[in-house]
């Protein structure tokens, strides 16, 4: 073949694949998504964080407005300390509250900030006082299960007062 | 039972020189590889006969495997309900690993086995010798350009491949199977990191490239100068070759996985 048409089809095959390359980068993958450079970090304390990895996203109102980068353990007050990354575009007030919250049954484990009334913003490396761990099934049913017998013995001696029923929140204030 | 252990003896040691020359070869081909940038014409030419030839076959099984696999995938998704996932399924494990090794066996099979037989035949009929006589370095002239057209073809395929996949995928979950084609790609764009899942498997395929480069420009220049040794030296490459990606794969993937530890 003549060298001419033997450099076109390199020329060719080399842009297809860069081509590929680029949509895997840019469709596929989450390249294309805006990335997020300047930001500021927060720390949270929870008492159990279930299952909350790191990269895990942080949402406010549904949208995303950071990811965890750090999940750490305190030995001091046997904490879990999760530090979030946030997008520097949204600030929250200082008594925001964290949660870990998950999308669905069995869907991603996430963090979500509610913002509150303070007039104060989060500034990098505050830590955010207000949380709430991660609601473990397993202790939810054993304190269904709980409120259930405790229930039955309470049928039987109607003198005593209202059943206690299960709560799942285990909301808890820090200083 | 001696002679047992003999011959085990010898094969070790066979192999270990083996692997040392070949390694020796390596060097000598990154050390005299100025020419095929020099005159990229040389490796423009290769990478023809390597990578532009293998396109079909590596853009055809692309396609087909990414369609085997969105069918595969929605049925056992389908029983629980995340039939809208298939879409990551097949992004990440033609990304991940598919791509590049499937791609890579094919490499070896298409271009490393070609390789090797026409570096081999050139040995047979002593054009390699003729050029040492004319004071060029077959080694520069010949096994460079090649080995470079390899390492550059390789990744680009392996590329090629995933999109093809994914394009199998797409068509099959999209089309075939009636999935909402905006929630199969933001499912996918979710779930495939560009750091963690695409550039780990450009990384592979380049490794890839290299290992079957080397091997297939190596097995060419070391075959018995007979008809039966070119032969022989071609089947070694295909095997070889295929072994060593699959056990590339494995440790590379070891290094990369996270939240293996």
């Amino acid at each position: 073949m003549e060298r001419k048409n033997i450099d076109l089809m390199v020329g060719l095959f080399m842009l297809m694949g860069i081509t590929a390359l680029l949509v895997l980068a840019l469709r596929v993958g989450n390249l294309g998504s805006e990335r997020v450079t300047a930001t500021y970090n927060v720390e949270t304390h929870f008492d159990n964080i279930g299952g909350l990895k790191q990269k895990a996203p942080v949402k406010s109102a549904g949208v995303l407005v950071g990811r965890v980068t750090n999940i750490m353990f305190d030995n001091d007050k046997f904490q879990a300390v999760v530090t979030l990354t946030l997008d520097r575009r949204y600030k929250f007030p200082k008594d925001t509250s964290a949660s870990i919250l998950t999308s669905g049954l069995l869907g991603e484990v996430y963090i979500g900030l509610d913002a509150g009334g303070d007039d104060k913003e989060l500034q990098n490396g505050d830590k955010i006082t207000i949380s709430q761990s991660a609601v473990v099934l397993e202790r939810l049913i054993g304190q269904f299960m709980f409120g259930k017998a405790a229930e039955g013995t309470a049928d039987k001696q109607p003198e005593k007062a209202e059943s206690p029923t299960a709560k799942p929140a285990e909301k808890k204030a820090k200083p | 039972m001696i002679n047992a252990v003999r011959s085990l003896g010898r094969r070790g040691i066979e192999t270990l020189w083996r692997g040392g020359v070949m390694a020796r070869f390596f060097w000598l081909v990154i050390t005299s590889s100025t020419m095929s940038f020099r005159r990229f014409s040389l490796t423009i030419r290769e990478i023809y006969f390597a990578g532009v030839m293998s396109l079909v076959i590596i853009m055809v099984s692309g396609l087909f495997v990414g369609m085997v696999l969105g069918l595969q995938g929605f049925e056992t998704l389908q029983k629980y309900g995340a039939e809208e996932t298939m879409g990551v399924l097949v992004a990440l494990s033609l990304v991940r690993e598919l791509g590049p090794v499937v791609s890579a066996l094919l490499f070896a099979s298409r271009a490393g086995s070609a390789i090797t037989a026409e570096i081999g035949l050139m040995k047979a009929t002593e054009q390699l010798k003729a050029m040492d006589m004319m004071a060029i370095d077959p080694i520069a002239r010949v096994v460079a350009p090649r080995f470079w057209a390899g390492v550059i073809s390789m990744p680009l395929l392996a590329a090629l491949f995933s999109a093809m996949g994914i394009f199998g995928g797409y068509v099959v979950g999209v089309a075939l199977i009636d999935i909402d084609p905006g929630v199969f790609w933001s499912n996918m764009q979710a779930a495939v990191d560009f750091r963690y899942d695409v550039l780990n498997g450009f990384v592979k395929s380049i490794v890839f490239g290299i290992a079957i480069s080397i091997i297939a420009t190596f097995e060419g220049f070391d075959a018995e100068p007979t008809a039966e040794g070119v032969s022989r030296a071609t089947t070694r490459t295909v095997v070889t070759s295929a072994l060593t990606v699959l056990l590339l794969d494995l440790v590379l993937t070891a290094f990369m996985l996270r939240g293996v530890h």
